[in-house]
């Protein structure tokens, strides 16, 4: 069911779901940017309606709700270990498609690739409800058309807002009640609401069927030797990135107590495939640009029949080198094509 | 020819090499110009110029070969500079038909800033505009540039007065992957204030020159911008008598003291300026006062706030063109 309300009203209904869910939505953090005079849109938690940036992609993705860059996995003493307790409330994320499909990509990650699911990920997932948040006609970069991620019917609400009007559709019988019980029943205004899905964007990619290992030691990826600086920006904006490395660290005051952490890992970045001993598996920026697509665009549908990129373009907006993962698949097609030579 | 040649250097004009011939400074407050000026530029130096512009150090332009019989003709043509760069900022113009009211105190210059450079800390052209509506018009030689960052473009540290843009870095750990690229980089392009200790990042403020750099680099955003503050730099400068570089006075500083400081600094000169000269600069008068004078003058009634330092003495080191050559 579809409801039309005011921002204030609506704010009411924020403020039922806050007593249940923490809420996470795209939010503009004003001088935050990487350069001066710039913000920040990435997420972070609200609590009215007008804080969420609905017409802005965010830097960073919705995955650190349930997978933060640093996560304590336990406390330990000499004899004990504790793992840190986790707040009960649910988590409410505003997300758009491409996100919401991204999770689908960790979940395969996370809970079915091993024997067991991952608990870390598990206790959090479990809490995760998403709020559709449209986009009018994509934004720069993106490309979900062309990853089939740019639909989704897993979200328990849609949030649109227009002028000073929200709209709310209801997709979610655990929610059914929630309208009714925010707002004074003469002030509820029903009304038909279907989700927006784009259909195109300007990116638009045809990913090569097989990519094999003939093109493991074509000269393309030279080219990215000598521009990737290897920062792992593209890893961390990421939605589907999940690689992570763990530091054991013992405290200084007392060095018999410390945690064990789990945090980020970025393929991008020189150390990743280092082992014991200092050998390291892929020495270059043209190696590791070359495993992350073959992982994102073959290896992983190998395994779990989809693709694991869901075409949100972050990577291309934040390299700084503006390297483009989309137009390196581009190129890898006009190769199997007989183009790029 | 009858000239008050002190008046035509005051309205910004000089004496040149060429009898009865004239050069026109037009100042650029922060050398940020909207280029619809560049018409009237261009007409004074068709119709009365020899057709040519120098672009000065100080980034103003300087339009030579202006017969001085035709000054009062070029400033009416270049009212709409005087409204437009200085009395609509705030500077004040009694008459902007009559050309520039002072040239002693220079054209304030700034590097590009964060309007376009990545590594600035701030809006410099934006901070020389407030500056010159401090200092503009005076008389009193003054050079004062602006930079967003210690890169330092505009040199100000060759200036009476240079400031340079401090950011104070704010780390938070929940986002710190451990990657180790602002330690390293601050270690090869700045101070090396960074360490890593128990996989995560310290920072040694004593040492930290607030460029920024960390921010930067780090790929997901554990270090973000906290407040804006200024080093602000003294008494460097060029010329026959003893060349020098300027050096820190003061790190940490807010905006309001980096104005409050150079509004001051004009007391001081009015106060200890040597007046038997036809002009002194006011690194000479900092010479004879020595800096403590300065210091307790500048820094009357500016609020430091508990970050600001302040230098305690200053060596500016020798420098004399006639002793280090056989
Ligand atoms: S690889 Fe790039 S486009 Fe694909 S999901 Fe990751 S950030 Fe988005
Ligand atoms: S963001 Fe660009 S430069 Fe950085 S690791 Fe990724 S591809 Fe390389
Ligand atoms: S001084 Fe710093 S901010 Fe200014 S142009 Fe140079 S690098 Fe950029
Ligand atoms: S601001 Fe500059 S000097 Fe200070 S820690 Fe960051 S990189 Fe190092
Ligand atoms: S660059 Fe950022 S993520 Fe890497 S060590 Fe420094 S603060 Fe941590």
């Amino acid at each position: 069911m579809g409801y039309q309300m005011s921002t204030v009203e609506f704010n009411n209904v924020i403020s039922k779901l806050l007593l249940d869910y923490r809420i996470l939505a795209p939010v503009c953090l004003e001088g935050k940017g990487t350069f001066s005079g710039t913000d920040l849109v990435t997420y972070g938690d609200i609590e009215r309606i007008q804080d969420v940036v609905f017409d802005r992609k965010t830097v960073y993705s919705a995955k650190e709700a349930v997978f933060p860059p640093s996560e304590t996995m336990f406390y330990f003493t000499e004899e004990e270990f504790k793992q840190p307790s986790v707040d009960q409330k649910g988590i409410l994320v505003f997300a758009r498609p491409c996100d919401i499909n991204a999770f689908k990509r960790l979940d395969a990650i996370y809970l079915e690739s091993g024997p067991y699911p991952d608990p870390y990920y598990l206790q959090l997932r479990e809490k995760l409800k998403f709020v559709l948040m449209e986009c009018d006609h994509g934004f720069k970069n993106c490309f979900c058309a062309s990853m089939g991620t740019n639909e989704t019917s897993d979200f328990s609400l849609l949030v649109r807002s227009e002028g000073d009007q929200i709209f709310c559709l209801i997709n979610d019988t655990g929610f059914e009640d929630l309208i009714s019980e925010s707002l004074a029943s003469n002030s509820i205004r029903k009304v038909d609401l279907q989700p927006g899905f784009v259909q195109r964007n300007k990116t638009r990619l045809q990913i090569p069927d097989k990519l094999d290992n003939s093109l493991f030691s074509h000269p393309l990826w030279q080219e990215y030797a000598s521009r990737c600086t290897g920062c792992g920006r593209c890893n961390f904006s990421c939605p589907t990135c999940s690689c992570f490395t763990m530091q054991d660290l013992f405290y200084r005051d007392n060095p018999s107590c410390g945690e064990r952490r789990r945090v980020w890992a970025s393929c991008m970045i020189e150390g990743y495939t280092e082992m014991a001993g200092g050998q390291e598996v892929r020495k270059t920026q043209g190696e590791r640009m070359r495993f992350k697509v073959m992982h994102k665009f073959s290896d992983f549908k190998k395994r779990f029949g989809f693709h694991m990129c869901v075409g949100c373009g972050r990577c291309d907006d934040v390299c700084p080198e503006y390297i483009s993962l989309p137009r390196c698949v581009q190129k890898l097609q006009e190769i199997k094509n007989g183009g790029v030579r | 020819m009858s000239v008050h040649t002190k008046k035509l250097i005051k309205n910004a004009y000089r004496i040149t090499r060429d009898r009865d011939i004239t050069a026109l400074r037009i100042r650029v407050p922060g050398g940020h110009l909207p280029v619809e000026y560049f018409d009237i530029i261009k007409e004074v130096a068709q119709k009365y110029g020899n057709g040519t512009v120098h672009i000065t150090t100080r980034q103003g332009f300087e339009v030579p070969g202006i017969p001085m019989e035709m000054v009062d003709k070029v400033n009416r043509l270049i009212a709409p500079i005087l409204k437009g760069l200085e009395k609509d900022i705030g500077v004040q113009v009694n008459d902007e038909e009559i050309g520039y009211p002072a040239a002693g105190t220079r054209n304030v210059s700034g590097c590009i800033g964060n309007r376009v450079c990545p590594f600035a800390n701030y809006d410099t052209t934006d901070l020389a505009l407030k500056l010159e509506r401090i200092i503009y018009p005076n008389d009193y030689h003054v050079k004062i540039a602006v930079s967003g960052c210690p890169n330092d473009c505009i040199k100000a540290h060759m200036q009476d007065i240079g400031v340079l843009g401090q950011v104070e870095p704010l780390y938070n750990p929940d986002r710190c992957i451990s990657c180790g690229a602002c330690v390293d980089n601050c270690h090869k392009r700045s101070t090396g204030a960074l360490t890593m200790v128990n996989y995560r990042v310290e920072r040694d403020e004593k040492r930290c020159l607030g460029c920024g750099e960390c921010v930067l680099t780090c790929p997901n955003s554990a270090w973000t911008r906290g407040s804006n503050y200024y080093r602000v730099v003294i008494m460097g400068r060029t010329g026959k008598k003893n060349p020098r570089i300027a050096r820190t006075f003061l790190e940490w500083v807010s905006e309001d003291t980096v104005l409050k400081v150079v509004a001051n600094m004009y007391d001081y000169i009015e106060k200890h300026i040597d007046r038997r000269l036809p002009k002194e600069h006011v690194g000479y008068i900092v010479d004879r006062t020595g800096l403590n004078v300065f210091k307790d003058e500048v820094l009357k009634e500016a609020e430091l706030d508990a970050k600001a330092k302040v230098a305690q003495f200053i060596d500016f080191g020798r420098y004399f063109y006639d002793r280090n050559q056989m």
